[in-house]
């Protein structure tokens, strides 16, 4: 066999002679290869963001959604595959109201990802079923410990909490600007443009297909409801960092003019 | 149903089947909440048990006053038991009474053909302190109160959508408490000190034993609070 599996690549259930399973990292690159996602947890909420990438002109850009809602205080937004999105975003609705039916009380954040990732899982250590090529990132209110939190599914079931997380194409920059904020004290309202600003860093207009900037949040503001930010907010934070980012290029030019 | 059949004076009980013919009840005060219950398990004219505990244990500070067949409740509080320590061990800490209620409800009115069972579920937590909630029999759907603003009696409506479980200041149950729903209305006062409400519960409890003549044995008190819980009993 000619390609780089060796024929140990053709299952989840088969594992390389060094311990790999090739499908499920083949699953994690075609999220690497994704529009960006960045997720924040900052003081007073928690906010999503996502480059969604618009493969025609004629596309209505509400269209294809990346973030979704799973329940009043949970909701996601996801890179990679949009059809593989949809079923974890069907199941994880189906757990938030089961939850409910069940134990009377909204479900809590850690028990969400936790079931949510034993499903994504469960589509790895099959052979008759293909890993998720999506991953998602999970906003949630824990309504008894009132707090925000922030999650990341990786299509291998493995499910981690962050302060701050990065998917997709732009994932490493995106990454590297994040540690750079003080995610104690930043407000909402303020990660709405950092993450315009980082989503537009890793954008190259002539190279990448155009995009729409999709943000939805859970803050005191929505009362830790799930919701999208409202579009004026988006195009005052596009706008803002657009002109940020001219300016960087403009001290950058006059630094090379200097030297 | 034959109107002169042992099932109809039976009150859905089968033949022999033990009943907790019952005097229950369970009342918040300032700082926890107080269960009370007799102690006088039937069969027919029989009493199979004169100093039973009607008053189950669900989880720490929960706990269930069973009314109707003994061995339906039971059952019953087995299973919110089993659930309730399931729930505790994956959310990492005690459950809220409102949960162990609402598992109740869930098994009370999905095998509400099956069961004869009304329950009171009560106890303590952190996020609501003492609470009190009913399970009556069936599947009755009682509206919430007017003391609650449209949006939340609205929301209330859906939570309750399958069965019945009202949060509610004190409750009482069983065969015994129909003759003190007079003498309950015009006693109970809301907030009540510890030393109030547990008169208040003895009070009650006894004069339904008096009349009631399913109800007897001793008088079992239950008092939960911040601190932990407190189990006593009483002769009459």
């Amino acid at each position: 066999m000619a390609s780089t599996g060796a024929g140990y690549d053709l299952s989840p259930t088969t594992f390389s002679p060094d311990g790999r399973i090739f499908q499920v990292e083949y699953a994690t690159k075609a999220v690497e290869n994704a529009g960006t996602v960045v997720g924040m947890k900052c003081k007073d909420g928690v906010v999503l963001g996502v480059e969604k990438v618009m493969l025609s002109k004629m596309l209505l850009p509400s269209s294809n959604r990346r973030v979704a809602t799973v329940s009043a205080h949970a909701g996601v937004a996801q890179a990679g595959l949009a059809a593989d999105g949809r079923q974890v975003v069907a199941r994880a609705r189906e757990e938030c109201d089961n939850y409910e039916e069940v134990y009377g009380i909204p479900i809590p954040p850690t028990v969400l990802a936790q079931r949510l990732s034993e499903y994504v899982h469960y589509f790895t250590i099959h052979g008759a079923l293909r890993p998720f090529g999506t991953s998602t990132m999970i906003a949630a209110y824990d309504e008894r410990e009132k707090a925000h939190q922030l999650y990341v599914l990786e299509p291998t079931g493995v499910c981690l909490r962050y302060f701050g997380a990065a998917l997709g194409k732009g994932r490493q920059s995106a990454k590297s600007e994040i540690e750079k904020l003080d995610l104690t004290t930043l407000t909402c309202r303020d990660a709405l443009k950092e993450i315009a600003k980082m989503i537009y860093t890793c954008y190259d207009e002539s190279k990448d297909k155009p995009f729409i900037l999709e943000m939805a949040w859970l803050c005191e503001e929505t009362k830790f409801e799930y919701q999208l930010v409202p579009q004026d907010l988006i195009d005052a934070a596009e706008t803002w960092a657009k002109k940020e980012l001219e300016e960087d290029d403009d001290d950058d030019d006059d630094d090379e003019m200097a030297s | 149903m034959d109107l002169n059949s042992q099932e109809f004076y039976g009150g859905g009980l089968k033949e022999g089947e033990v009943s907790t013919g019952t005097t229950i009840m369970a009342v918040a005060y300032d700082g926890g909440v107080i269960m009370g219950a007799d102690s006088r398990v039937s069969t027919g004219t029989y009493i199979a048990n004169r100093v039973s505990d009607k008053v189950s244990h669900l989880h720490d500070k929960i706990f269930m006053c069973r009314s109707g067949s003994a061995a339906d409740t039971q059952a019953v509080s087995d299973y919110v038991r089993h659930y309730l320590g399931s729930h505790a061990i994956e959310v990492g800490k005690p459950p809220l009474v409102k949960t162990a209620a609402n598992l109740a409800k869930r098994i009370c009115y999905t095998n509400k053909e099956q069961l004869l069972a009304g329950v009171i579920v009560a106890g303590h937590d952190d996020a609501d302190g003492g609470s009190v909630y009913v399970i009556p029999l069936g599947g009755a759907r009682p509206r919430p109160p007017f003391a609650f603003s449209a949006r939340a009696r609205r929301r209330r409506r859906r939570r309750a959508a399958a069965g019945t479980c009202l949060k509610v200041p004190f409750a009482i149950g069983g065969s015994g408490s129909t003759y003190i729903y007079g003498h309950v209305d015009h006693t109970y006062k809301p907030n009540m000190s510890l030393a109030e409400c547990k008169v208040f519960v003895k009070e009650a409890v006894t004069r339904a034993m008096c009349r009631d003549g399913s109800s007897g044995g001793i008088i079992r008190l239950v008092c939960i609070n911040a601190d932990g819980v407190e189990r006593e009993y009483h002769t009459i």
